[in-house]
């Protein structure tokens, strides 16, 4: 009944940040995010530079799924890029009427475009190489100790999967209802806003009962194969670190320790 | 009052990993009052190909006129065309959505513009069409049967009054016994209102007895397009298809095999009643005894 679900923007290919546990790639994330706030000069942001491009390489994808991730950053970008350059005072570079461009604020404008860009492009990594499910599974895994101070985890993280997997099931079915109701003469594009919201009645109505119906029978065949929460239950994947993710640490310390290294000696 | 379709194209998400070729360079027409079935294997493209009628899908190449008007020229109203070309697709839960059945159904002639008034008598004459009954009015769709469901579904859409009426699968989920209501209820209304009616199956012995003209799709392309019985004479290639011709049209290709002289084109259980029994009759006369077993003498 499913077609092949393109969902988040996960980009199949077989290469080593595929394979590596999820839990491998979060801390991976958490580590490159760290460094690109630690280093703060040009040779620093070399060295996260040609990690970053080191990455890109070994993931196989190709670079413009990389960047489209940035399209949707693209505002903020400019935002903070203009308002750093204007409104931080120092020495003035170029002035027109009360806009004053500082040579600070340049500085800081570059950096923290090149924080943003490399941000989104850093986690993007982890998103294209991961698919959604693998992610919540990591999270689960890693985040278990909360158990302990009664977050329900498990559930949470089986809340997050579903919810995910039900984006693509609802998009479709919206399409459907949506061709449906244009095929009796209904105008999901013309009119002011009252009216548009309107419009949507035939279209949600639908849209809902089926989710409705939809988690109904998901909850009935669960309980059907005794699901009854996180409490013992084992995976029919677990986690396991593999010769890969222990290299993946090793590099990601050694990583780590170069911008901790650079901060210190304020290169 | 036409469609025609030259060379039409159609390709979902062109120029990536995942482009797939629903359809291949397809040429139709289809001419008014036509009692049309589409067949074809789940994914062969037919749903598609309907979609592409009412433009509800715009082609990726090739154009579609309806009274020799293209209906992707700039101006063209397409929202006319869409009341005139009326599309009820498989799962009527996509549309139901009023608190009671007779709104349901005003919804489309309300929305070309009548009144509730005028759209009230549209919808009374189009439930009486497909055979749903008065007192069911004023009930909530969704707490109908499946069967009655389907039948406000169609109704929604005949209320429109639309010069073309095309149904996709409107068989699916149902019981042989409701099946078969609304098959006949759709012939029916063929007869009555003399409009262009296309039926979507995967299930030839659902449309076998009901269309004049058999549209047979296979990953993308119209294969055959002929009578019922001219396309079943290819029941080999149809089984390769993964369709399959109605069991009649195998028992009676077994018969003549065997050599009783039937008319292996009959498509239906009555037709092949008449065929079988005149070929016995044929058989136990004399004249044709003789032949059959001289026959055999100089084999």
């Amino acid at each position: 009944m499913l077609r092949d679900i393109t969902l988040g923007q996960y980009y199949p290919a077989n290469s080593v940040l595929h394979k590596l546990d999820p839990r491998t790639k979060l801390a991976g994330t958490m580590v490159f995010i760290i460094s690109v706030f630690l280093f703060h000069t040009l040779p620093g942001y070399a060295v996260a530079t040609l990690f970053l491009a080191a990455m890109i390489a070994v993931s196989k994808v190709p670079v413009k799924f990389m960047f489209k991730g940035l399209k949707a950053i693209v505002m903020i970008l400019m935002i903070t890029v203009v308002f750093n350059m204007i409104l931080t005072p120092g020495e003035v570079l170029w002035k027109l009427g009360f806009l004053k461009v500082t040579r600070e604020g340049v500085q800081l404008a570059v950096r923290m475009a090149i924080r943003l860009t490399y941000l989104v492009i850093g986690s993007s990594i982890m998103t294209l190489t991961t698919t959604p499910n693998q992610l919540t599974d990591g999270l689960e895994k890693a985040l278990r100790p909360l158990n302990k101070i009664h977050v329900p985890v498990h559930e949470i993280s089986m809340m997050m999967s579903i919810a995910l997997r039900f984006i693509p099931i609802l998009l479709e079915e919206t399409d459907k209802i949506m061709k449906a109701q244009i095929a009796r003469g209904a105008d999901f594009e013309n009119g002011n806003l009252i009216q548009k919201a309107k419009n949507m009645v035939p279209l949600l109505v639908p849209l809902f009962i089926s989710a409705f119906r939809r988690a109904n029978d998901l909850a009935m065949a669960m309980e059907a194969r005794c699901y009854h929460g996180g409490e013992d239950r084992t995976q029919m994947k677990p986690l396991k670190y593999a010769a890969w993710d222990r290299a993946a640490y090793g590099i990601l310390a050694a990583y780590l320790a170069v911008a901790i290294a650079f901060r210190v000696a304020g290169i | 009052m036409s469609i025609e379709l030259k060379n039409v194209t159609y390709t979902y998400s062109p120029g990536t990993s995942y482009e797939i070729h629903a359809l291949k360079d397809i040429n139709l027409m289809i001419p008014d009052g036509q009692f049309i079935g589409v067949i074809g294997h789940t994914g062969s493209g037919k749903s598609t190909l309907i979609q592409h009628l009412n433009a509800l899908i715009q082609p990726t190449s090739g154009t579609i006129l309806y009274n020799g008007e293209d209906i992707w020229a700039e101006k063209y109203n397409r929202k006319a065309l869409r009341s005139e070309v009326g599309l009820v697709f498989q799962y009527p839960e996509h549309q139901l959505f009023e608190s009671d059945v007779l709104s349901d159904v005003c919804f489309g002639p309300m929305n070309q513009g009548l009144t509730r008034e005028e759209a009230e008598v549209e919808a009374r004459k189009a439930l009486q069409q497909v055979g749903f009954k008065e007192k069911n009015y004023g009930k909530s769709p969704f707490e109908l049967s499946g069967g009655q469901k389907k039948r406000v579904a169609i109704a929604g859409v005949l209320a429109m009054n639309p010069k073309i009426l095309i149904l996709d699968e409107p068989t699916a989920g149902l019981d042989p016994k409701g099946r078969d209501d609304i098959l006949d209820q759709i012939a029916e209304l063929h007869k009555l209102r003399g409009i262009t009616i296309i039926l979507v199956s995967h299930s030839m012995e659902d449309i076998a007895k009901y269309v004049e003209r058999l549209i047979v799709m296979n990953q993308g392309e119209a294969v055959f397009d002929d009578t019922p019985k001219a396309v079943f004479a290819h029941y080999q290639e149809l089984e390769f298809m993964g369709l399959a011709a109605p069991q009649i049209t195998y028992i009676m290709h077994a018969l003549k095999e065997h050599g009783l002289p039937v008319d292996e084109e009959a498509t239906t259980v009555e037709e092949a009643r008449g065929s079988i029994l005149s070929a016995l009759k044929e058989m136990h006369s004399p004249l044709f005894h003789e032949e059959v077993t001289g026959g055999q003498e100089n084999a």
